[in-house]
């Protein structure tokens, strides 16, 4: 750490930030309850818990978007009032919010001048702007090209560019709202090197997440929220995973679900040679083949981008295969509409749940039904049963412990734990033959992640074939039976779970057959 | 006969009356693509141009001042856009609905105001040609470009100046990024509402302008409904151009000439029936508008009121 109190971006660091009994009322919920929270030059601390907890309330209030209702906000042990976005950048706080604040048409560096005063006046200084990202991105090591237009970067580039547009602004303070939901393995690691060198500069960082194993690796010290009360705060060298995750959620948590014995039957989808073609014109699938039977759990492995997203739209009919066969059950299914190959009992869930999902502007109770309203006894002659429609989804929050206040809620109203809730609730309710669940625990917190996998769990042993597509390594070695294993379009390798292990299965997901590695490493 | 159609004089007509008829659309179109950079439709163009055409129209009669003419059109057009706003920004109206009723309130309250105070149509001496000194001497050229009236030079000068205020000026940048991504302008400070208020009044004051062009610059007489549709084509031109003045021009001209072109095809005599030739335009921007969908993307917030999350 630096002895100097000027940071290296020429701005003065922000020795000490501290919040004091924060609370803030919302109609009927209390967001934030007297919470505690600080924060010290040369340290990452952590802010964890699960959605609704109080963690963004908390931090909004941090940038002036939320006035507190009660509770005072410290600067350098000085009282300040912070209660606009202006503010707050004023005193050397950033944000860096999960959904970038970027616009996608112009270049990083009109993306950093926008709503700053200009040296020309009336015109634009971007050759000057342009200038001072460079010695910006070399003094904090982060690679950026300020004439780049923003559409054409990569998530974790957009990302460099907030973190820049905050650092311009002069930021001593960052606030990181899970930075890291969306992100790939190699792009949190490149954040954390950018952390870690802020950090040793003299900036204080805050760090959002429900990433137990992210919040171990990066943060100094860690606080824990629940229900908008602070449980503790620790160093986080004296914590465990385990220990955070039970403070968390208030209770034992199990990681990985207990599998139960297996019993694998017979083949109930089967691809035969699929090849399609992406949203990009390029070529999706290269003939992929792969059979997934009953009463297993087949994963499907890869780096984001190499296929995922073509395989599961072109099994459910969302995509035109141009050659090769999909058969369900033995029946050729291939380029069938796909409300037709779901009426043959297969179910989806979709990679975008609020896009592909879920009807945000309709009730719970719409989408609960969205598949099967056209049959009884949701309906009957083409009238709605409301009566059924109600009953049913009643049924379903229920036994799917959907936290909603109504059937009647919006389901753009819900959290992402709900919402994906709702959507398995919907899915698997129909006793589904084949599932097909796309990244189903991407962005949630852990209650809800547990309570999914569960799931999926729970229909494997009820005989359901069910095929998982899922970014996340752990998730696939937790859950599935047999690991495919998906690069440029094509399955590399299917391996038994029993012998698959990380250091594998990244070969292959890098497009390297472990025993030609080896070959080519000697 | 046809071949009259290619003779130099006649090809000198032509074009000269394009670059004439392309001067209201020109105004009309850039003053919608400001607005429509900055996420606004404004379909009230036409309204605002009707009005404009009659304030122009009346005030020079009575006043025998172009001048005033002129600057009443586009006081009268910046009105409108200062309702439209309020309506738009601060009501978060529909604006394709909003637009259509101050159509519907231009049309009607130009009409009215026509039978009120004048009753019977008339005629003004409008601006006059404005040759420009041995430019206009060019054989040719000099006949089609630089023989005609002020508010046509201005309506060309008009197209660099949009392009360079868009896209060198600051205030270019917050309007683009106001139609783009409002929620991270607003997040750096930038007032979205009156970004918005600014470029619809701009455009309310261009489509004034437009409408003046027609009444005392090209037609010189005010009749009911004279727009005929101008203002819709303009907004048509905007989708056209894929919003870039450049492109605008590109449209405007490419939709003038062939209008100058069916009005000479009348004036000889050419044999093809009036209506036929009189929806040449019409069909062709259509056929071009199909032709050119999908090209370039509208602005992201285009049509989308804003508003805070919280």
């Amino acid at each position: 750490m630096t002895e100097s109190r000027i940071l290296p971006s020429g701005k003065t660091r922000i020795e000490s930030l501290e919040m004091r009994g924060i609370t803030k009322r919302f109609p009927g919920v209390l967001a934030s309850d007297h919470v505690n929270f600080d924060v010290k030059t040369g340290e990452v601390h952590a802010l964890l818990g699960e959605n609704g907890a109080g963690k963004s309330t908390l931090m909004k209030i941090l940038y002036g978007l939320y006035r507190p209702d009660e509770g005072e906000v410290l600067l350098d042990d000085k009282p300040v009032t912070i209660s606009s976005p202006n503010d707050s950048i004023n005193l050397g706080i950033g944000m860096i919010h999960q959904h970038f604040m970027l616009v996608p048409t112009l270049t990083v560096a009109e993306n950093v001048a926008l709503g700053l005063p200009s040296s020309r006046g009336v015109l634009t200084d971007l050759d000057h702007v342009s200038k001072r990202i460079v010695d910006l991105a070399k003094i904090y090591g982060l690679k950026i090209d300020p004439d780049a237009y923003v559409w054409q970067l990569s998530v974790g580039q957009q990302q460099r560019v907030e973190i820049i547009k905050a650092l311009y602004r002069g930021a001593s303070l960052l606030i990181l709202d899970e930075p890291t939901a969306v992100l790939t393995p190699q792009e949190v690691d490149e954040l954390f090197t950018i952390m870690n060198q802020m950090v040793r500069d003299g900036h204080a960082l805050i760090f959002i997440s429900h990433k137990l194993h992210e919040v171990v690796e990066i943060s100094h010290r860690v606080t824990v929220l629940r229900d908008g009360r602070k449980i503790g705060t620790r160093p986080t060298s004296e914590t465990t995973k385990q220990d955070l995750a039970n403070w968390m959620v208030g209770r034992e948590v199990g990681f990985i679900p207990d599998r139960g014995t297996q019993n694998m039957g017979e083949v109930r989808l089967s691809l035969d040679t699929i090849k399609c073609g992406s949203d990009r014109g390029t070529p999706g699938l290269r003939g992929v083949s792969f059979d997934v039977c009953s009463g297993e759990i087949l994963g499907i492995a890869g780096v984001s981008g190499n296929g995922q997203r073509e395989l599961a739209e072109a099994i459910t009919g969302l995509r035109r295969v141009t050659s090769g066969k999909v058969y369900l059950e033995g029946q050729d299914i291939t380029n069938l509409a796909p409300g037709d190959i779901t009426d043959r009992m297969l179910s989806y869930i979709p990679e975008e749940r609020m896009r592909d999902g879920m009807i945000k502007e309709f009730t719970i109770a719409e989408n609960m039904v969205l598949r099967e309203h056209h049959k009884q006894p949701y309906s009957r002659n083409g009238f709605l049963n409301l009566r059924g429609i109600a009953a049913h989804t009643d049924k379903l929050i229920q036994q799917f412990q959907v936290k909603t206040p109504s059937r009647d809620t919006h389901a753009k109203n819900l959290s992402g734990g709900n919402i994906q809730k709702v959507v398995l609730a919907r899915e698997i309710s129909r006793n589904p033959r084949v599932i097909l669940a796309a990244q189903p625990t991407r962005g949630l917190d852990i209650g809800a992640t547990e309570y999914v996998r569960e799931q999926l769990i729970e229909q494997r042993n009820k005989g359901a074939a069910v095929m998982l597509v899922s970014e996340d390594l752990d998730e696939i070695l937790a859950l599935s039976d047999r690991i495919a294993v998906i690069y440029e379009g094509q399955v590399m390798d299917i391996v038994p779970r029993e012998i698959a292990t990380p250091q594998m299965l990244g070969l292959l997901m890098a497009g390297v057959h472990p025993e030609e590695g080896a070959r080519v490493v000697k | 006969m046809i071949t009259d159609l290619f003779s130099a004089t006649v090809l000198i007509g032509i074009l000269a009356s394009g670059i004439r008829l392309a001067t209201p659309y020109l105004y009309a179109a850039i003053g919608e693509t400001f607005g429509q950079k900055s996420g606004v439709l404004n379909l009230g163009v036409e309204g605002q141009m009707l009005l404009g055409c009659f304030a122009a129209f009346y005030v020079a009669l009575t006043t025998g001042n172009l001048w005033l003419g002129l600057l009443a059109a586009m006081v009268v057009g910046a009105l409108m856009g200062l309702a439209m706003a309020y309506v738009t920004v601060n009501l978060q109206a529909q604006q394709g609905i909003s637009g259509i009723g101050f159509y519907l309130f231009g049309l009607g309250m130009s009409e009215l105001l026509f039978q009120r105070l004048m009753g019977t149509v008339e005629t003004v001496k409008g601006f006059p040609k404005l040759s420009i000194p041995v430019l206009s001497g060019i054989p040719g050229v000099g006949e089609i470009f630089f023989n005609q009236n002020i508010l046509v030079y201005g309506a060309y000068l008009l197209v660099p100046l949009a392009w360079f205020v868009l896209n060198k000026t600051t205030l270019g940048l917050k309007i683009r990024s106001v139609g783009e991504n409002p929620d991270a302008a607003d997040s750096l400070g930038v007032s979205v509402a009156r970004v918005r208020y600014f470029t619809i009044i701009l455009g309310g004051t261009l489509s004034g302008i437009a409408g003046a062009s027609l009444s005392i610059a090209l037609l010189n007489v005010f009749q009911q409904n004279m727009t005929s549709g101008l203002g819709f084509i303009a907004v048509a031109l905007v989708y056209f151009g894929a919003w870039r003045p450049f492109g605008v021009l590109g449209g405007a001209l490419l939709f003038s000439m062939v209008n100058s072109l069916q009005l000479w095809i009348q004036v000889l005599g050419i044999p093809v029936p009036s209506d036929i030739a009189v929806m040449m335009p019409y069909v062709l921007t259509i056929l071009v508008l199909v032709a050119t969908v999908s090209r370039v993307r509208a602005p992201s917030a285009l049509t989308k009121p804003f508003e805070r999350e919280n």
